[in-house]
């Protein structure tokens, strides 16, 4: 194996114990997410993404990692849309997405198991189906577009509101667990 | 042999401080993010070049897992080798943590046939969904999420949209009311 691979697995394994460390092997527990009786899917997933972002300007500004080096996902509008409509659909109905399924399986969850055959039969499928709808596939094609870019923001404003807003929607989750 | 009373869960900013961390980790060291529908796209992709090469050679979407000699190796892949770790990471994890059990995780009340179709059903969707979006939970909304793509926040906004506008009608596959066989 190439370091390359060696490293994957390494990142693989911290990633995976801190998602079981989370709860998140748990469907019904990540299910009660989209019935507001326990939010710990918004908390986890938005305090990642607010470190993450955070780390990574500031280690850009510091000048020590060459942020424009990472590869951004590549932006397609209309496809990202409905596909995100589509997989909404499957996560509340199955109650994992699929790095938590692979982890509900590895903790003996014989759900997690069956989203994993699910997954495969809806990749197969809709990869078949890709040349059907191939206008719609490549519709909204941008590129590497990033919200700076879009709202023409400076990098640090937009890295600053998403984390207010990470900050509030975290405030609103916590009354919201209260009440429940 | 005597299960041990698992322990409770990490506190949830903790343990998303720590993954962001990871994921931090991985843009630096290795200039990407994390995955996981990928890994199935690219094991699908053997499967389906073992099935039929011709169909996988020709088709847009699974060629561009096949390596430059038109064969598929998913172990050389980097989303497969990182899922891989996923598993055993997790594995490790809930052993620590006295919480490993062979057991089908569902709402009260719901029946075992019920939970295996959603699931199955459920995954197929999100296989699909994630087809679409080029990505997932992991791919697209943590690590296009983090590094402020747009079309991952539209997949982000879309995504949790989509889960709120059907957690009513599928209320019963958590409460087991009016699905399956068997509820109380």
């Amino acid at each position: 194996m190439t370091d390359s691979l060696v490293l994957a697995f390494v990142i693989g394994v911290a990633f995976g114990f801190t998602l079981e460390r989370a709860g998140l092997a748990d469907a019904p527990k990540l299910a009660r997410q989209f019935y507001l009786t326990d939010l710990t899917v918004f908390k986890v997933m938005f305090s990642a993404l607010v470190t993450a972002m955070l780390g990574l300007f500031w280690l850009g500004r510091l000048g020590v990692v060459d942020v424009s080096a990472i590869y951004v996902p590549e932006t397609f509008m209309a496809p990202q849309f409905l596909g995100g409509l589509v997989f909404g659909l499957g996560f509340v109905a199955c109650g994992l997405c699929p790095g938590t399924s692979c982890v509900s399986a590895a903790t003996g969850r014989l759900d997690g198991v069956a989203v994993i055959g699910g997954l495969f039969a809806g990749v197969v499928a809709m990869g078949f189906a890709v040349p059907a709808i191939a206008p719609f596939f490549t519709s909204g094609a941008r590129g590497t577009f990033t919200i700076p870019d879009a709202l023409h923001l400076p990098y640090g404003v937009v890295v600053f509101a998403v984390t207010l807003m990470a900050l509030g929607g975290f405030m609103v989750a916590e009354r919201i667990e209260a009440r429940a | 042999m005597a299960l041990r009373a698992p322990q409770p869960y990490a506190n949830p900013y903790v343990a998303g401080t720590c993954l962001g961390l990871v994921l931090l980790a991985a843009f630096v060291l290795t200039g990407r993010g994390l995955g996981a529908s990928g890994a199935f796209a690219a094991t699908s992709t053997s499967a389906v070049r073992a099935v039929a090469p011709e169909a996988a050679q020709t088709s847009p979407y699974f060629s561009r897992y096949l390596e430059a000699d038109g064969r598929a190796r998913p172990w050389h892949d980097w989303l497969v080798i990182e899922i891989l770790g996923v598993v055993a990471g997790g594995l490790v994890s809930a052993v620590a943590a006295g919480r490993w059990r062979l057991t089908l995780a569902r709402g009260r009340g719901v029946s075992p046939g019920a939970r295996v179709t959603a699931a199955m059903g459920g995954g197929a969707a999100m296989g699909a969904g994630a087809v679409l979006a080029r990505g997932c939970t992991s791919g697209q909304a943590l690590t296009g999420g983090a590094m402020l793509s747009v079309g991952s926040w539209i997949f982000i906004a879309a995504a949790f949209g989509g889960a709120y506008a059907f957690a009513r009608p599928l209320r019963a596959l958590w409460s087991g009311r009016r699905v399956g066989g068997s509820t109380r």
